[in-house]
């Protein structure tokens, strides 16, 4: 067989961009790991340059890169459900936080919408960049959500939730170091709420607690978002 | 491990269908995750189990393995993220003070309101 229709054959078939994504994703472990998963090792950051920079070189477009990738994609519901083992199993824990994560809940995720919004307005951003960046915390499919419902750009929100991921999970672990915070139910609470399945994957990385007050946090966060944001919205932007 | 594949697939199928069917403002999976929590508890409480149990069980088992390689699903998400750099970078400098503003001010408030909370509740 021709080599360069060998080569359309696989840039086009879901198997090599499948195959791309995991080799992409063992690549960046192993790096993670061999720096003792250092924050700015990110493991989502990594393997997506390492995948984007595929895409570019081969000038394969994302919708292609997409028919491969869905399948791992597809993954992120169950993995949500699945987060009901770790937060059963420590479920004494949780009874035991029930009024701090309420708490924790409405000022977190008021802070996260009304800081998004009033900086961004500040530094000159349009209406419609504004409204795109409320819902950043949240989860991407709930985010989309909510961005179009108010008049936003699901796919611009979608883009800035992933990098709210990315940058919650990079400062999280030094931010509470820093701060002397031992409390892993609290630190994990907060990487959830603030950044969502990104930042509950580094929490289940530093710690299995933190890992499941993530998971509680970025469920919570995923209901009170939607309510928040057409409430708040009005009063934020004229 | 199917059978634990299933009943994750089975709550989120169940939530998906209660949050379409009945408008509600979470998306399936966090209704199936909320559903699993509740299955658990109602499993356990007739036949206790250990924790150990519990992660050696199909559901714990099927969960361990998603939750341990969660960074994985990210990613092609994430690689959407290179569609829109055209969009990003028009307004670049708003989007980045906001989000890198935003995201720590979050992470405080969020971990400060939890501790005193706590504080409070044992004091």
């Amino acid at each position: 067989m021709n080599p360069f229709r060998l080569w359309v054959y696989l840039q086009t078939a879901p198997l090599f961009w499948l195959t791309a994504t995991l080799g992409a994703y063992l690549i960046a472990d192993a790096l993670a790991r061999a720096v003792g998963r250092h924050p700015l090792a990110n493991t989502v950051l990594i393997s997506v340059a390492l995948v984007a920079v595929l895409l570019k070189i081969s000038a394969t477009d994302y919708q292609t890169y997409f028919n491969g990738a869905q399948f791992v994609h597809f993954l992120l519901g169950p993995a949500t459900v699945a987060l009901a083992v770790p937060l059963y199993r420590n479920l004494a824990l949780v009874r035991e936080n029930l009024l701090p994560m309420a708490a924790a809940l409405v000022v977190g995720a008021l802070v996260a919408i009304v800081s998004a919004v009033v900086i961004a307005a500040a530094l000159g951003a349009p209406r419609v960049v504004l409204i795109s960046l409320a819902p950043k915390s949240v989860t991407a499919a709930v985010a989309m959500a909510v961005s179009e419902r108010a008049g936003g750009l699901p796919s611009l929100t979608a883009a800035l939730v992933i990098l709210t991921g990315v940058l919650g999970a990079i400062v999280v672990t030094p931010m509470m170091n820093a701060l002397g915070i031992r409390d892993y139910a609290a630190r994990g609470f907060a990487a959830g709420l603030a950044s969502h399945g990104i930042g509950t994957a580094r929490a289940f990385t530093v710690d299995p607690l933190a890992g499941a007050f993530a998971g509680i946090a970025m469920g919570l966060n995923a209901v009170a978002t939607p309510i928040m944001v057409p409430l708040i919205l009005p009063w934020l932007i004229r | 491990m199917i059978r634990g594949f299933f009943l994750l697939l089975a709550c989120q199928l169940v939530g998906e269908v209660l949050a379409r069917g009945l408008g509600l403002p979470a998306p399936g999976p966090v209704i199936g995750l909320a559903l699993l929590t509740l299955g658990l508890a109602a499993w356990t409480r007739r036949r206790p189990m250990s924790d150990d149990q519990i992660a050696a069980s199909d559901v714990g088992r099927a969960a361990t393995g998603l939750l341990g390689s969660l960074s994985l699903l990210f990613v092609p998400a994430g690689v959407g993220v290179v569609q829109y750099l055209g969009l990003l970078s028009e307004h670049w400098v708003a989007l980045a003070a906001s989000v890198v503003v935003s995201t720590v001010a979050t992470l405080l408030a969020t971990v400060g309101v939890f501790l005193l909370v706590k504080r409070r509740l044992a004091a």
